[in-house]
């Protein structure tokens, strides 16, 4: 057994964290102020074959790894959740589309998301439908007068949905959970941003009103949408929110060992006091089992295990509990500097409390993973 | 039962425990079958067999039954290909 990255994992990681020193962190504080992302940070991920990271060659991408993918959200995350949740949302996607979409689909869209010409937005939570995905209102039915079906709902919540291309939706098809792309610029299809939410608030979210409108592409089979298609979309977001919580708490950690180290409070350094190192102790060490459990997490994946799903929730749930415990205790370590937005832990502390929501809450995670366990008994 | 059907036997007890699964045993009729569970058993058969289960393939009769699976696996394994 080994736990190193490869030469080639090492280079990527050199080069996206001097891409996110350079183009990511030092403007994020101010994204998140402005509650958008700029198009040229999208198009400057896009050139460098970011999105859609790990779409296979022969549709397109760049083909990494599970362990370089997980490499590549750590460190984006670290400087920027919604440029990390950009990511996310896109190769759920996808994910979706390579994993039960038709031949067609795959030529028609993964080349172009791939390249992030289009970007995609994954639409499954409703005003009245969240952790309950089976629970979803939003119908489809087929359309009057022409192929294909016509959805009526809303979404909610859903990520860079102001600027997405493609929707990746899920509606119930005569009382069967059924998956769907839709292009944004479906007549019947409204997108509305929305403003003021707690963290990743670059994020652009929108909500979508369908109101009729009408796609004829349906990705994989009528009753499977739920099961299978959001399954493997969310399996993969699951995968990315863990890696970037650690980007979170690796973030923290940096944070808080610079202010440790310059902060005099009682005539020296905060990081001569116990208390201060024994919450910079702790953090180090749930930062390095969070990465440990990740790359695990992603070696099952690589060798498609099936434990790869279960694997996948157990670092989701203790990463995004590791990044808000490390946020949390960053902003103690900070004080009244932690509550400011002059400093980024305020803005980790918020990012980090989305972590243990999105893609599965923990409480969802804590009622999955134990069942997993039973199975194995 | 062949080698194919006991290793889908083998892996579907651990979710139907205390059963001695039937080739034609409806696993649906017998609940507990959630996303899941779908979703491992795509990754074990595509694993186990070397087989990749497509869109085309999402029917719930191709995953009624041991024996069900079984001949997707057999359908979907290269040899089998005309």
């Amino acid at each position: 057994m080994k736990v190193e990255l490869t030469p080639e994992q090492r280079a990527l990681r050199s080069e996206v964290r001097a891409f996110v020193k350079e183009e990511i962190a030092p403007h994020a504080g101010r994204w998140d102020r402005e509650e958008a992302t700029p198009r040229e940070i999208v198009d400057k991920l896009a050139e460098r074959g970011w999105l859609g990271s790990m779409v296979p060659a022969e549709h397109g991408g760049r083909g990494l790894d599970m362990i370089s993918y997980g490499v590549l959200t750590e460190e984006i995350g670290r400087g920027c959740s919604s440029i990390r949740s950009l990511l996310t949302v896109h190769d759920m996607v996808c994910r979706g589309i390579l994993r039960w979409g038709s031949q067609g689909q795959k030529e028609s869209w993964l080349p172009r998301l791939a390249r992030g010409e289009v970007l995609g937005a994954f639409a499954l939570s409703e005003p009245e439908a969240g952790s309950d995905a089976a629970g979803i209102r939003t119908k489809a039915s087929a359309a009057e007068g022409g192929e294909g079906f016509a959805l009526d709902g809303t979404k909610k919540w859903i990520t860079y949905g102001q600027i997405a291309g493609l929707f990746l939706l899920f509606a119930q098809l005569d009382g069967k959970p059924t998956a769907f792309l839709m292009e944004r610029e479906t007549p019947g299809l409204t997108v509305t941003p929305l403003r003021g939410i707690l963290g990743t608030r670059a994020s652009m979210l929108a909500e979508l009103k369908l109101e009729g409108a009408r796609t004829e592409s349906m990705v994989g089979r009528p009753g499977f949408g739920i099961s299978h298609v959001m399954g493997a979309a969310l399996d993969q977001g699951r995968y990315s929110v863990a890696c970037g919580s650690v980007g979170i708490a690796q973030a923290c950690l940096d944070a808080c060992l610079a202010y440790a180290r310059e902060r005099q409070q009682f005539g020296q350094p905060l990081f001569e006091h116990q208390l201060v190192r024994a919450m910079l102790s702790d953090m180090i060490t749930n930062v390095r089992a969070a990465r440990l459990l990740c790359m695990r997490a992603g070696y099952l994946r690589d060798i498609g295990d099936p434990g790869a799903i279960a694997e996948t929730s157990v670092a989701k749930h203790f990463a995004s509990a590791t990044a808000m415990r490390a946020a949390t205790d960053a902003v103690q370590i900070h004080g009244a500097n932690g509550c400011h937005d002059d400093f980024p832990v305020s803005r980790y502390f918020r990012d980090a409390k989305v972590m243990e929501i999105i893609e599965g809450s923990t409480q969802m995670q804590q009622n999955t993973i134990a069942r997993f366990e039973l199975e194995e008994l | 039962m062949d080698q194919t059907q006991t290793k889908i036997k083998e892996f579907l007890s651990r979710f139907f425990k205390n059963q001695d699964l039937q080739p034609e045993e409806d696993i649906f009729a017998l609940g507990f079958v959630n996303s899941l569970l779908a979703m491992q058993l795509v990754a074990f058969v595509e694993k186990e067999f070397g087989i990749r289960v497509g869109d085309e393939d999402l029917d719930l009769d191709n995953f009624r039954s041991i024996q069900a699976i079984s001949n997707l696996v057999a359908r979907k394994q290269p040899s089998a290909e005309p």
